[in-house]
């Protein structure tokens, strides 16, 4: 679509211009044709008063449906098209460019869903399918006659990118962005990047250790001239729209100048308080003031003062004079033209319902607590005990699913615990043969590269696989042992199982802090919790809000190849507006008529976006369009009808309102 | 719904449809027919619905010609209190609503007639309980008293 052209393409509008209207009836293959009588609805609405020309397409979508719509353009000199097919907000902008290319305003398009909102959904009642399709077009048409041509506008796009979420999702956009040439700025909450891959012990398939593959993305972050990290900082508003969007950014204090730091974690060694370390999922202890991890980018330390007794030996143990007790939060203020929310996962946490025991006896871990425990750096310097005794277990359970595929938490499956499972299992038996593994599954999922191989690479080394969930699990109260009576649903027979160390492998679950971000961006978020992309599909890392983008977990359960895909996907799409310099934006907005206007300013508080600015001179509303999303909320409120939404007119809603009915000849 | 249970709800109320006119926002509750739609949640083809981009929009004037022109039940519909695209266009629709379901239950009409809902994009099941709902209660109560003659 070229823009300059649609500038001049018939925006003029022509009073008394006669209505051509061409109704082009859409098969979706069988999917509307197989309920909808598709010839008897043409037929019908072609008795509508206005409709030119009707046709029946099986895909009025291909190419061969698109050139049938622009011969019918050119023969029946159409100036209204109606499209009845699928959803609107998917096909639109198809449909749109279409007519467009024939000199028609793309918005004399009018679409009517009679795929999703018909067939779909009344499969077995096919006449009243047909008649509720005959009433959906007539609407339509009535609407299209009264259509009004617009103008898309251009808005300039600030050539910044925000990236919320510095996990490898999160780092990988921020890295092509800004090998591309932009300004990244790359937001973290937490003191350190590196999210929660960083935490993981070694990665599935090839089993490499998380941190050393992580560990060097990391220092490139850190290193790219084009990325500014943003660390323990949040977006506190967020204002604008695409290409334009004004971000404020808090700045928590570390009660420390990272200038001067040089994270040495001198302070560390001094400080008298220990808490439970977080990093090592609450294993070991922490000071007050500490250093993330070794790997820590920024390698700097940060002070919880939530905890600190302030004993101020930190500050005497600093040789920089870093540490400021007196520290405020700081903000920042950034322009960016688009944003991507890399917002994360955490694990489902099974302590509140007790599942299969977590919380109620010791020697129950989550897979996530097992993988602290293999990793060298963790706080058992990579020996696999359990927290009774601390006693290195011999026979070790595992139990998939908890927190996924289960009713009672969360119906989907996490898609990444299976592997997870097979892989600690493996890495254990590695390292002392002679333990012994059960993993207790309900499906094992081995879906991608090398996933397979991996499972069966486990069988091999002797980790056996038992299908079926625990039904019960105690503890035996002298050795602490976790005796699990679990059907084996494949051998049909009850087990009475025991163990020295139970494993829950727990799912995938939205982010703390996901609807806060969800209401900053106007984002959607689905019944399980996590964000909805624009197309489950066809735009996987787009959003419904143009200008912003989503990267890994924030939108599902993924592994980290699919979110660094993610990662690398958001910067291409976001290359698209930031390169480009400028976006196109919906022509849709509110207009005042002054012959009308009382200047009564009821419309002012209505519009949350500040559009409508009173003409002092004139005592009249004025909408700023650049400012006015279309939203139409004003014109609803305004007592006098001097308010109108382009494209939503009163008479448009209206004609489709009296069009859902039909007079019928009452019989005599 | 199976088959035969559309077939027996149909037969019961001895085919007569209501027809049901829904106010749908652009980005949550007509996001949530499509759902409904792409999740094949059957539901009964008495609901027509009018797209417009923020429930915001939807005028008591919509509502009231609606009634006029023959509805059986209006339904309002947006985006879950704290998701509005718009900011806050639903909260506004709230408030709105709560007189305009004082002047509607004045002029006559039964209360189920019309009815606000929150309905996000992704939940197609709740559309779809919601249309079936909402006509079981008007097949109920029968065709709108403020029906014209001879419009269905």
């Amino acid at each position: 679509m070229s823009d300059a052209k649609s500038a001049e393409k018939g925006v003029e509008l022509k009073i008394g211009e006669e209505k051509r209207v061409g109704v082009f009836v859409c098969e979706c293959g069988v999917n509307i044709g197989g309920v909808v009588n598709t010839k008897a609805v043409a037929e019908y609405i072609g008795t509508l008063p206005g409709v030119k020309v009707t046709s029946v397409n099986k895909f009025t979508c291909s190419d061969s449906g698109q050139a049938d719509i622009q011969a019918k353009i050119k023969e029946h000199n159409l100036n209204r098209v109606v499209v009845a097919a699928c959803s609107p907000k998917t096909h639109e902008p198809t449909f749109r460019a279409c007519i467009e290319e024939m000199g028609l305003n793309q918005y004399f398009l009018e679409f009517v869903n009679i795929r999703d909102h018909c067939s779909w959904i009344h499969m077995w009642e096919k006449e009243k399918a047909t008649e509720k399709a005959k009433d959906l077009i007539r609407m339509g048409v009535e609407r299209a006659k009264l259509l009004e041509p617009l103008q898309a506008s251009e808005v300039p796009v600030t050539d910044k990118a925000l990236i919320i979420g510095a996990g490898v999702a999160g780092m990988q956009s921020a890295l092509d962005l800004a090998d591309m040439g932009f300004q990244v700025y790359l937001v973290e909450k937490e003191p350190s990047i590196g999210g929660r891959m960083a935490r993981f012990d070694k990665v599935f398939p090839t089993n490499d250790c998380s941190i050393c593959i992580l560990g060097p993305k990391m220092v490139e972050v850190a290193r790219n001239k084009n990325i500014k990290i943003m660390s323990y900082s949040e977006v506190k508003a967020v204002e604008g729209y695409v290409g334009n969007f004004n971000v404020k950014i808090e700045h928590k204090p570390r009660y420390l100048d990272v200038a001067k730091c040089t994270g040495c974690a001198k302070c560390s060694e001094v400080c008298p308080v220990e808490v439970p370390y977080d990093f090592n999922e609450g294993f070991g202890t922490r000071k007050a003031i500490y250093v993330p991890f070794p790997q820590a980018v920024p390698l700097r330390a940060v002070l919880d003062k939530e905890n600190c007794i302030s004993c101020k030996a930190c500050a005497k143990a600093c040789q920089s004079g870093a540490i400021n007790y007196d520290m405020q939060p700081s903000f920042t203020d950034l322009n960016v033209g688009v944003i991507i929310g890399a917002v994360g996962f955490k694990t489902y946490d099974p302590e509140p319902r007790h599942d299969f025991g977590y919380g109620l006896y010791d020697n129950i871990i989550t897979a996530m607590e097992f993988e602290r425990l293999l990793n060298a750096a963790g706080p058992t310097g990579g020996h696999v005990v359990r927290p009774s005794d601390c006693k290195e277990p011999i026979r070790v359970g595992f139990v998939n699913c908890v927190g996924s595929r289960d009713k009672n938490t969360n119906i989907y499956c996490s898609g990444v615990c299976c592997m997870v499972t097979i892989k600690n299992a493996q890495l254990l038996k590695e390292k002392r043969p002679e333990t012994d593994q059960t993993i207790m599954y309900i499906d094992i999922r081995t879906p991608f590269r090398g996933y397979e191989e991996s499972y069966n690479r486990s069988r091999n080394l002797g980790v056996k696989f038992l299908r079926g969930r625990p039904v019960e699990v105690k503890e035996d109260p002298v050795t602490k042992n976790i005796k699990v009576r679990v059907e084996d649903t494949l051998a049909g027979e009850i087990r009475n199982l025991e163990f020295d160390l139970l494993v829950l492998a727990t799912g995938i679950v939205p982010n703390e802090g996901i609807g806060q971000i969800q209401q900053l961006l106007k984002l959607s978020k689905a019944a399980d919790g996590l964000l909805m992309e624009a197309h489950p599909k066809l735009k996987p890392v787009d959003t419904t809000i143009d200008g912003v983008f989503l990267a890994g977990c924030a939108s599902g359960p993924k592994d980290i190849p699919y979110a660094v895909s993610q990662g690398s996907a958001c910067a291409g799409r976001a290359t698209i507006l930031l390169k480009n310099k400028k976006a196109i934006t919906e022509g849709i907005t509110a207009v005042v008529n002054p012959d009308v206007c009382v200047g009564c300013e009821v419309c002012i508080p209505m519009c949350p976006f500040q559009a409508i600015k009173m003409d002092e001179k004139a005592g009249k509303a004025n909408v700023v369009k650049a400012l006015c999303k279309g939203c139409g909320t004003c014109v609803a409120a305004c007592p006098t009808g001097a308010l109108e939404q382009s494209h939503f007119k009163n008479n448009q809603i209206l004609a489709q309102i009296k069009n859902v009915f039909k007079f019928q000849e009452v019989a005599a | 719904m199976s088959a035969e249970a559309v077939a027996a709800t149909a037969a019961k109320t001895n085919g007569w449809e209501p027809k049901i006119v829904a106010f749908c926002c652009n980005w949550c509750s007509y996001g949530g027919a499509d759902s409904a739609g792409m999740g094949r949640f059957q539901q009964p083809a008495s609901a027509r619905i009018i797209r417009v981009m923020c429930s915001g929009r939807i005028d008591p004037l919509h509502v009231f010609n609606a009634f006029l022109e023959g509805a059986d039940a209006v339904l309002v519909t947006g985006c879950h209190i704290g998701d509005c695209h718009y900011v806050n266009g639903n909260d506004k629709t709230k408030i709105k609503y709560k007189y305009l379901e004082n002047v509607v239950h004045e002029l006559g009409i039964e209360k189920e007639r019309l009815q606000l809902n929150w309905i996000s994009a992704s939940e197609g099941e709740k559309f779809a309980n919601f249309i079936r709902d909402v006509t079981e209660q008007i097949k109920k109560l029968g065709p709108s008293p403020l029906k014209p003659e001879g419009v269905a």
